[in-house]
């Protein structure tokens, strides 16, 4: 009845039990953090400071003391929106599509990338808005009853639909995420003999109490919202792309966009996905959790993905070549060969090339590798928009309005202080929640921890018509 | 009758559901059972209805597509009709494609969050709820079966000794 196929690699490594998982996973909250923890704790949240300074002048000064100009009038502004909604995709994915296909590994890891999912679009939510340069007229994209002249908001604009796509997948994400947090926050309650944590973790649970009941809805609504939050996640990267896809520029307009955003998307988010992991289960002890085995999972993922993206750059190439509009071709001839060329070979190094040496299984689950790619390919992925959205706009139509784009010490700080905030928000996360759903692990202990698999072979030895 | 509610403790999953096999079976009413994760098996071994909890996201997601068409059609069409871009808002009909993305979204925030609270509201876990778990060791790795034994046709002793021989490692007594 229970168990699955010795040949799979145990998900949950060492004869854990379930008090064991409740031990492990509670360490954290309960303990005192290292030297370690405080120092990066610091470096982000200076980072942070001074992205809100930046931010804090920029508004009180205007857009004009970013880099942009007449021709170039988008540029790190939204190629930071759309890599840290980029970034968001990989918790949703994890979450939602790997619990439709049924994906046990996702367990071990869905919790703390639902966070980074929500964190990231923090951070990305924000450039928006600071993009109007007047962060108070900010409701104005909602469709409200006002005294302009009842003028409606423009139901025929993609950034309109990125409005409600964006508000929709946070406020979603927030949702799936707390729902699934109810329980463990619980388990957290049940153990605290300190009263005033007992009683935060008393109010963050909601009384949860764990009765036959709540665990069949909860199990219906996580599937439910799983199924609708698979189609949110496309649609969002999705939208996003049409903010390009729908203009006139050339090098934007382009039918393969919503496909291969959501492919970069998903990329770009598993590589963060690992770059945190990859350190917090070092710090946090959490080893026998995340495993080798999970950590190759998601190289394979990035293969997929990044194989995408790279089939999606040639065949930009190809159709430009092959559409014979003269705009198109230059738009990419000069990509490759132009002033900012460099900026495109960064992205197809990191984002085509590297991704394939993952196809060699002793790189895929080395980890000090798997860290190093991971940071590659958020590199990579940064510039891939920077690309997209600078190098098509800096020689436009006109040959007279030609420019170049250089960021000021301004777009560097806001850029610099979204990571900050990002790093702050995701460190005090992994100190005061769970940081892997125990609820859903211990569901699994069974059927892929280590100990019970030897207990079944041995089983099985024993009655050899099995 | 003041008798009090009978809470077997098992360590096993597995156990927990051949337990609460056993005594439906034999026609005892198992109050609920206590679990750190979710058990499955549990709610047939306990009879326990099907939830139908998806028919209330369908119905907040109904609400969401029809908003958002009924806004749509009123701002863009109805109340302000605008030329943009060489997209006319003469018809709904003909302004139909570029509501989609709109109408899609709010489907899925209603339709999400309706089901998200009405599972809070109907299950009672609400910021401030008190838990009523037994003990606190059913969310870390202990099984609770409740059975009041008041409403059984069985006598106390022998639906102690069923719960026991099933595996239950402590019989305890509460209100």
């Amino acid at each position: 009845m229970h168990g699955e196929s010795q040949y799979r690699v145990p998900l949950i490594r060492g004869d854990k039990t379930y008090h064991q998982i409740t031990e492990d996973i509670c360490a954290p909250i309960e303990g005192r953090a290292g030297k370690l923890w405080y120092l990066a704790f610091t470096v982000s949240a200076v980072a942070a400071l001074w992205g809100v300074g930046c931010i804090s002048y920029l508004l009180g000064t205007g857009v004009g003391v970013w880099g942009l100009n007449r021709t170039v009038n988008w540029a790190w502004d939204i190629t930071n929106f759309v890599w840290w909604v980029g970034i968001g995709h990989a918790g949703t994915l994890i979450s939602a599509v790997l619990l439709l296909f049924r994906q046990r590994w996702r367990m071990a890891v869905n919790r703390s990338a639902e966070a980074m999912t929500i964190f990231a679009v923090v951070c990305a939510g924000m450039f928006p808005l600071i993009h109007m340069g007047r962060l108070w007229v900010g409701y104005w994209t909602l469709p409200l009853p006002n005294q302009f002249g009842s003028l409606w908001v423009n139901f025929n604009s993609p950034l309109l639909w990125d409005v409600f796509a964006i508000s929709t997948y946070f406020s979603v994400s927030l949702g799936f995420w707390y729902t699934g947090l109810i329980p463990d926050f619980a388990t957290v309650r049940d153990r605290q003999v300190i009263p005033w944590m007992k009683k935060i973790y008393q109010i963050t649970s909601f009384g949860w109490s764990g009765t036959a009941k709540q665990w069949q809805r909860f199990e219906e609504v996580s599937l439910v919202l799983a199924g609708m939050s698979t189609p949110l996640v496309l649609s969002v990267h999705t939208i996003v792309s049409f903010d390009f896809a729908t203009s006139v520029i050339p090098g934007w307009h382009t039918t393969i966009f919503p496909p291969y955003f959501v492919a970069g998307a998903i990329f770009s988010g598993f590589a963060m996905v690992l770059t945190l992991l990859l350190i917090m289960r070092k710090v946090l002890k959490l080893e026998d959790y995340i495993t080798v085995g999970h950590v190759e999972s998601m190289n394979k993922i990035i293969i997929v993905t990044g194989s995408i993206v790279g089939v999606a750059y040639i065949t930009e190439l190809f159709v430009a070549y092959y559409s014979g509009v003269q705009y198109e071709q230059y738009a990419f001839l000069n990509r490759a060969t132009g002033p900012l060329a460099w900026s495109y070979w960064i992205m197809m190094g990191c984002n085509v090339i590297s991704p394939q040496v993952f196809w060699i299984k002793k790189l895929r689950t080395n980890l000090t590798f798997t860290f190093f790619m991971s940071l590659v390919v958020n590199v990579g992925m940064w510039f891939e928009r920077f690309v997209i959205i600078v190098t098509s706009l800096h020689r436009d139509y006109l040959p007279s309005s030609w420019t170049m784009f250089y960021p000021t010490w301004v777009d560097v700080g806001v850029y610099v202080g979204t990571m900050g905030i990002f790093f702050t928000l995701f460190l005090l996360f992994s100190r005061t929640f769970p940081v892997i759903a125990m609820a859903e692990l211990k569901s699994i202990l069974k059927i892929s921890g280590e100990g019970w698999k030897k207990r079944q072979q041995e089983h099985e030895h024993e009655h050899d018509h099995h | 009758m003041s008798s009090k509610l009978i809470y077997a403790v098992y360590d096993d999953p597995d156990v927990t559901v051949k337990a609460g096999q056993t005594v439906t079976d034999a026609g005892i009413k198992v109050n609920t059972v206590y679990s750190p994760f979710p058990v499955h098996g549990i709610d047939d071994a306990i009879k326990l209805p099907r939830t139908r909890i998806s028919v209330a996201a369908f119905l907040f997601g109904a609400m969401g597509t029809s908003f958002a068409a009924w806004m749509t059609w009123y701002m863009l069409i109805y109340d302000w009709p605008m030329n943009v871009g060489g997209k006319p808002s003469f018809s709904f009909a003909e302004n139909f494609p570029s509501f989609v993305p709109v109408m899609f979204e709010l489907t899925i925030l209603l339709g999400a969050h309706g089901m998200i609270w009405t599972f809070f509201f109907i299950s009672g876990i609400l910021p401030g709820a008190k838990n009523k778990n037994p003990d606190p060791r059913t969310t870390d790795d202990k099984f609770i079966i409740e059975i009041d034994p008041s409403k059984q046709a069985q006598k106390e002793d022998e639906i102690i000794g069923m719960l026991k021989d099933a595996g239950a490692i402590e019989i305890n007594r509460g209100e």
